[in-house]
């Protein structure tokens, strides 16, 4: 095979036989435990956040798509009724355009379009056509896809009438728009009688690169001659602002399109919401911990904002949990995992002795119970399902009160505990939040609040709790009740408070004598910091400690859990190799430090040297760290024989035989020729034997 | 208008960001510094630009800085002015405008250049952190919206909304700030098990100083002498090493510190101008190096003027002082000279880069009288090399081999794989491929050819995988039939997203396959390969045809001395072929000649006098051997 797979670029290998991927599960992994179940489970959970990410998907887009569906509709109204309104349109020949401003995160608008086109040919038309900026390399092109996709179209909107017709048409015909319209009325024609009410739409998307400009000025100018004879809506797709269309298009070809502008939703708002439905919910077992959480969450802030990868990210997790962690099959529902814990094998059990968090729930036993927990699988059991079932209301708690505490946290100045509740989620998750610096202005903050906003908060906070299966909250409701009824008291008793601030300040208006002002101030600090709080600033006071408490109780953060191993994935190394792989890192460090691969004495040395045991790679990319812009060849052999041949402890003498100098020549040879497959360096006509060096600096 | 600054982009231009809220520290010296604030107010366009900050060490710098003839206002900052006792006049004083686009517009890269030039370290120029950069960029925007309005049909109102929300937005992604993005992602290096060394993006390519090319002789004997296996030479024989190099070398290594600086003129003359600029500026390397700064830094100076004038435009903000304090940089506290080495060394990247000159050593391969190699010879050679860490890459392989189950399970789910990592993993995935990959259909696609393309990877799956005769339009028509073939194996969200994972296989395995097929530069590019597809290719040609060539390839011979042989014109070429009857009509040479360019034999080369003259793209010593075997053979 060798031979022949290198003579050639590619090389297929053709046997294909039905494979089942549990194997690939199981293999290569010592503890093998229920891998069936747990591949079974994985694919089922994945299954299920698939599907509500869809949904989640669809949601978001409902609004816009319903809005561009009635542009769409409205656009060619006066088509249909064929009177003289539609003439006068005619006479403007503008091309009703749709502007879609979608946001920068190009990698998901795939998706977006792809539901839009789907949904457009539920409702308006089938002629939905849908190109992109990298398929059409040129007008040409450009045409040829658009009468492709439409014929494709026509052929499935009626393929059993009228196949013959467009058989014929289909290749022969030349691309242009005078064809296309006379196709357009060929096909009204013959189906006019059934669906008169036939549109066509092109979606066609482009974002911002230049090569389009000159495609879609031709496409315009052309099409516009044609308005009249048959209807056309165009919709681009703008990652960027509206503005581009005009600075792409000239002057003479926008003046055609009649523009409207659609606004999608912010991928951040789309990310708070694929957060808010996957993570902060008990509907699905799988958790993330703090520290993936921040590596997914930075990928999309700092790198590509798009919701796909942050998804793909939860998905590798997921697989990821499943594939390493045996006890992950009770990662499932409550009850499913209640059944799952009593078929549990001996193995299992002691990888359940062998998680931290359980050990430190051992070591809090008294005695007896240790050793029951130690010994016996069948109380192991009992045990693992109550405290399961703890996990569980522990989440159930947990979402709750964060949601609450949100509520609070936003309403503060500067938001101490991040403004969005990913950031406050991730706060909790990591370590106790009521222990960190941020969470400690934030409750200052709050007990400064006023009082209209503090009520405004109670109440949204009561209907949090009232929301879901609110029976561990019901005292919780009381209370907060409890404390607005309190506030609506206080209504009445604020007005006493009021009089005396006025006849105080009546006082000030009154005095005009300096001295007797100064005097008249200084009385009146005194009694402000004297005076006691007034109720409301108690009821403030007993408010925030309340919330406090609550957070305390029941924000924990999770890694305390017992069993959190369970479903918490936190390995985020692994996430951020496979997501965030730093390449160039890995190939500085195999370079400039072979130890760290290669585990052995010889190479161990200081920070910045390098071993002269190391590969030759390595020596000879030491070397040309030493260089300027140029590296003449000659100096750089001389050089690495030197080493080399230090090394070696050939006599001096020696070197100077062929035979070893040919050998080290062969070396070198190969070790450049590495460098520069690896693109440290190009050859250079500079100089005779030079090479370029495509580093700067280094070492 | 999105404009999302990245740590990355700030490195890259060298920027030493500091933490936000932090000062610098100004290391309290005996004499008190004074911290002014200059807020300057230019005009760009129609708008005032967005204030700047400046902060600067001494009166004598502000005075430096704010020259008469630009406008400015200097709004007194922490210290005062007063308190520094700083000229009235100089409060309303001018600056220069050109600080004022640089130094918050942009592009911080200039400003620190500008500012930092002068190098007494009177000025520091405090950049604009990346959140100010940003609200500029949409403040900007959002004015530049306001005057176009008059032309759009658009509904800017709404755009102009959508930018202050985007900036809004911004302000509140401040709590996920650079430190947390180093935590969470750049910290790859320090915990990833084996990458011990914590190498940080910006350490690796780091605008560090330049070395010479002498130096290149001095480390390897540097490290000949460290502790390695068997070591049993003296180090007194090592100078002779380099002592055989030619002159410009020579004086280098012998690095005697008296002699050098006797020889000071001479030693100016020789080194190369970007070595003494690099000595010069302060430098943590070695004593003996800051010896040399000392010594040789007038010289420099005048140099480094003219050389700056002529090359770097952006530097005519240049004083007088610039270099004068450069000796004393000795004494100064290790820290600031870092913080100056980043600035310095920007600059020198420039200039290394700006200037044609070529600063190593003359010497060619063809001087050392060395057997060129060709990639037969290599290879003998190669495996006679005594194989290193064997048993430590054995085990390297065996643990990404671990993996490749994992591999296969990811590739299902619908992931792609990305191996990366020093070493070849051509091996690895053909053991991936023979132990894992038998029973399925796949395709092994060998990037390291360099005649490959996309078409010829989509054509081997559409004709050989797929069975499909005939061509396509465009490769995406191809790519649409692969995609309908393959539907019921993915899905189609799927065929959008590559979803890379990316997995470090560092192998350390040579790249042996892989570089030969590239063109090396090198040495090895011998005649052998080449001599061996001439003969080839010719020998399946007509006598007629060979002889043509034959006629080229000697006339091509003769005029191997003449540097200026532009090439055998095609009408001298068709009178020498009609004379040896070798053909009989233009148009049968043409012909012939297609051919051979096909096969890459000859080279056709128009003249300045617009005549086609044809060449032979291979080297004398090859065709020397080529015509003699032909001789032989006839």
């Amino acid at each position: 095979g060798a031979e022949t797979q290198d003579s050639k670029p590619c090389h297929p290998y053709l046997k294909p036989k039905p494979e089942r991927l549990t194997d690939y599960f199981s293999q290569g992994k010592n503890d093998s435990e229920d891998s069936g179940l747990r591949f079974a489970s994985c694919q089922l959970l994945w299954k299920q956040i698939n599907s509500e990410t869809e949904k989640i998907q669809e949601e978001l887009n409902k609004q816009l798509f319903d809005n561009l569906i009635r542009f769409l509709r409205q656009s060619h109204s006066e088509f249909q009724t064929k009177t003289t309104e539609w003439m006068c349109r005619m006479k403007s020949s503008e091309i009703p355009t749709a502007a879609l401003v979608l946001g920068v995160n190009v990698t998901d608008h795939d998706v977006t379009f792809k539901s839009l086109s789907e949904v457009l040919q539920d409702n308006v038309t089938p002629y939905v056509v849908s190109l992109q900026a990298k398929e059409c390399p040129g007008i040409k092109h450009l045409l040829q896809k658009l009468m492709g996709q439409l014929m494709d179209c026509y052929v499935d909107a009626d393929s059993s009438e009228e196949e013959e017709c467009v058989n014929i048409s289909q290749k022969k015909i030349r691309c242009s728009m005078a064809s296309l319209s006379k196709w357009y009325e060929n096909v009204t024609k013959k189906t006019g009688s059934e669906t008169p009410s036939k549109k066509r739409t092109s979606s066609s998307r482009h974002w911002q690169s230049p090569p389009v400009v000159v495609i879609f000025k031709d496409m315009e100018i052309i099409s516009s001659q044609h308005i009249h004879e048959f209807p056309l809506v165009l919709i681009f797709g703008i990652a960027t602002s509206p503005m581009i269309i005009h600075r792409l298009l000239p002057h003479s070809v926008s003046s055609l399109l009649c523009i409207e502008l659609f606004q999608s939703l912010s991928c951040k708002e789309h990310l708070a919401t694929v957060i808010d439905k996957l993570l902060l919910t008990t509907q699905f077992p799988f958790k993330l911990s703090e520290k993936v959480l921040q590596v997914l969450i930075n990928i999309f802030l700092y790198h590509d904002f798009s919701v796909q990868n942050f998804i793909k990210g939860f998905q590798l997790s997921i697989v990821e949990h499943f594939y390493s962690q045996p006890l992950s099959v009770l990662c499932c529902q409550l009850l499913e995992a209640k059944k799952r814990v009593t078929s549990l094998s001996h193995n299992q059990c002691e990888n359940i002795r062998s998680l931290p968090s359980f050990r430190r729930y051992v070591e809090s036993q008294v005695s007896e119970k240790q050793i029951a927990l130690l010994t016996e699988d069948s109380f192991l059991k009992e045990v693992t399902q109550t405290l399961l079932e703890d996990l569980h209301i522990y989440h159930e708690n947990y979402f709750t009160v964060l949601r609450c505490l949100h509520v609070f946290t936003t309403s503060l100045p500067k938001y101490p505990l991040g403004k969005q509740i990913r950031e406050l989620h991730c706060a909790c998750l990591g370590k106790s939040v009521w222990e960190t610096e941020e969470y400690e202005s934030a409750i200052q903050l709050l007990r400064m609040l006023a009082k209209d906003e503090l009520v405004a908060i109670l109440q949204k906070c009561a209907e949090i709790f009232i929301s879901p299966s609110g029976k561990q909250f019901s005292n919780t409701v009381e209370k907060l009740e409890e404390f607005l009824a309190r506030f609506q008291n206080l209504e009445a008793e604020a007005n006493e408070v009021q009089d005396v601030s006025v006849s105080s300040q009546k006082e000030l208006q009154k005095k005009t004598d300096l001295y007797h002002l100064q005097k008249t101030l200084l009385a009146l600090k005194e009694s402000k910091r004297s005076k006691k709080l007034t109720k409301f600033e108690m009821l403030r006071f007993e408010v925030v400690d309340f919330i406090d408490s609550l957070v305390r109780s029941y924000l924990a953060p999770a890694e305390m859990q017992t069993l959190n191993e369970v479903v918490y994935f936190n390995t985020a190394n692994t996430l951020r190799e496979h997501l965030n792989a730093a390449p160039r890192i890995a190939l500085h460090t195999a370079l400039n430090n072979p130890y760290c691969y290669l585990k052995n004495q010889t190479l161990k040395s200081d920070v910045g040297c390098i071993s002269n045991t190391a590969p030759d790679i390595c020596i000879v990319y030491k070397l040309h760290l030493e260089c300027g812009r140029l590296i003449n060849l000659v100096d750089w052999l001389e050089a690495f024989s030197t080493v080399v041949t230090a090394v070696e402890g050939t006599d001096p003498e020696a070197v100077a035989t062929d035979q070893v100098d040919e050998i080290i020549h062969a070396r070198f040879i190969r070790a450049v020729s590495e460098l520069e497959l690896l693109g440290f360096i190009k050859p250079s006509k500079q100089k005779t034997d030079h090479v370029a060096r495509l580093t700067w600096g280094g070492c | 208008m999105h404009l999302v600054p990245t740590r990355a982009a700030a490195t890259r231009l060298g920027a030493s960001c500091e933490p936000r809220g932090r000062e610098r520290n100004w290391g309290g010296g005996a004499r008190a510094c004074c911290s002014l604030r200059l807020q300057f107010r230019g005009q760009l366009g129609a708008r005032p630009l967005p204030p700047c900050k400046v902060y600067v060490r001494s009166p004598l710098a502000v005075r430096r800085l704010l020259r008469p003839g630009a406008r400015g206002a200097l709004l007194p900052g922490k210290g005062g002015c007063k308190a520094a006792g700083l000229p009235g006049a100089l409060r309303g004083g001018q600056c220069p405008a050109s600080y004022l686009v640089n130094a918050c517009w942009h592009c911080r890269l200039s400003a620190m250049s500008q500012l930092e030039l002068k190098r007494n370290k009177v000025l520091e120029a405090r950049f604009v952190a990346d959140e100010d950069v940003l609200k500029h960029i949409s403040d900007n925007g959002g004015v530049k919206v306001r005057k176009d309005r008059a032309q759009l049909a658009l509904n800017i109102k709404r755009f102009v909304k959508k930018l202050e929300n985007i900036s809004d937005d911004d302000e509140a992604q401040e709590i996920l700030e650079e430190q947390n993005y180093v935590a969470v992602l750049g910290a790859c290096a320090e915990d990833s098990l084996r990458n011990g060394s914590s190498a940080g993006g910006g350490e690796i390519y780091s605008f560090q100083t330049p070395k010479r090319s002498g130096k290149m002789a001095e480390l390897a004997s540097e490290l000949a002498q460290t502790p390695g296996k068997n070591v049993t030479f003296e180090s007194s024989q090592y100078p002779e090493k380099p002592a055989s190099t030619p002159q410009s070398n020579k004086k280098y290594s012998a690095s005697n510190k008296a002699q050098l600086k006797s020889k000071k003129n001479e030693f100016v003359s020789t080194t190369p101008y970007r070595l003494r600029k690099r000595l010069s500026a302060p430098s943590l390397r070695s004593d003996s190096e800051s010896d040399y700064s000392a010594s040789c830094s007038e010289e420099e100076e005048e140099e480094d003027k003219d050389h700056k004038e002529t090359s770097d435009v952006i530097l005519d903000q240049k004083t007088p002082s610039k270099t004068r304090a450069a000796p004393a940089s000795k004494k100064t506290p290790a820290k600031k000279l870092k913080e100056e080495m980043t600035s310095n060394l920007v600059e020198e990247y420039f200039e290394a880069h700006s200037s044609s000159k070529v600063l190593t050593s003359d010497r060619t391969l063809q001087k050392l009288q060395k057997r060129k190699l060709d990639q037969q010879t290599l290879l003998v050679l190669l495996n006679k090399a005594p194989p290193a860490f064997t048993a430590e890459l054995k085990e390297l392989n065996q643990q990404h081999e671990s993996l490749f189950s994992k591999w296969m399970l990811q590739l299902h789910l619908g992931f792609s794989i990305v191996l990366y990592g020093l070493g070849s993993k051509r091996d690895l995935l053909e053991k991936f491929r023979t132990s894992l990959l038998q029973d399925s259909v796949h395709l092994v696609v060998n990037g390291f050819f360099p005649s490959i393309t996309v078409r010829s990877i989509l054509n081997s799956i559409t004709e050989e995988v797929l069975d499909h005769v005939g061509t396509f339009r465009s490769p995406l028509d191809q790519l649409d039939l692969i995609m309908k073939r393959f539907k019921e194996v993915w899905d189609q969200a799927k065929q959008s997203l590559y979803n890379w994972l990316w997995y470090e296989t560092t192998t350390f395995s040579p790249y042996l396959e892989e570089t030969s097929y590239e063109n090396s530069l090198l040495v090895q590019q011998s005649g052998s390969l080449a001599l061996s597809s001439l003969t080839h290719v010719l020998h399946s040609l007509t006598p007629n045809a060979r002889g043509i060539f034959r006629l080229l390839a000697q006339y091509h011979l003769e005029n191997k001395d003449n540097p200026s042989y532009p090439g055998l014109s095609f009408q001298d070429f068709y009178q020498r072929c009609r004379e040896a009857f070798l053909v009989n009509s233009d148009l049968t040479l043409r012909a012939q000649l297609t051919e051979f360019r096909d096969h890459k034999l000859i080279r056709t080369k128009r003249g300045t006098d617009g005549v086609e003259y044809l060449l032979i793209p291979v080297d004398n010593g090859t065709l020397t051997d080529f015509l003699e075997k032909e001789d032989e053979d006839m």
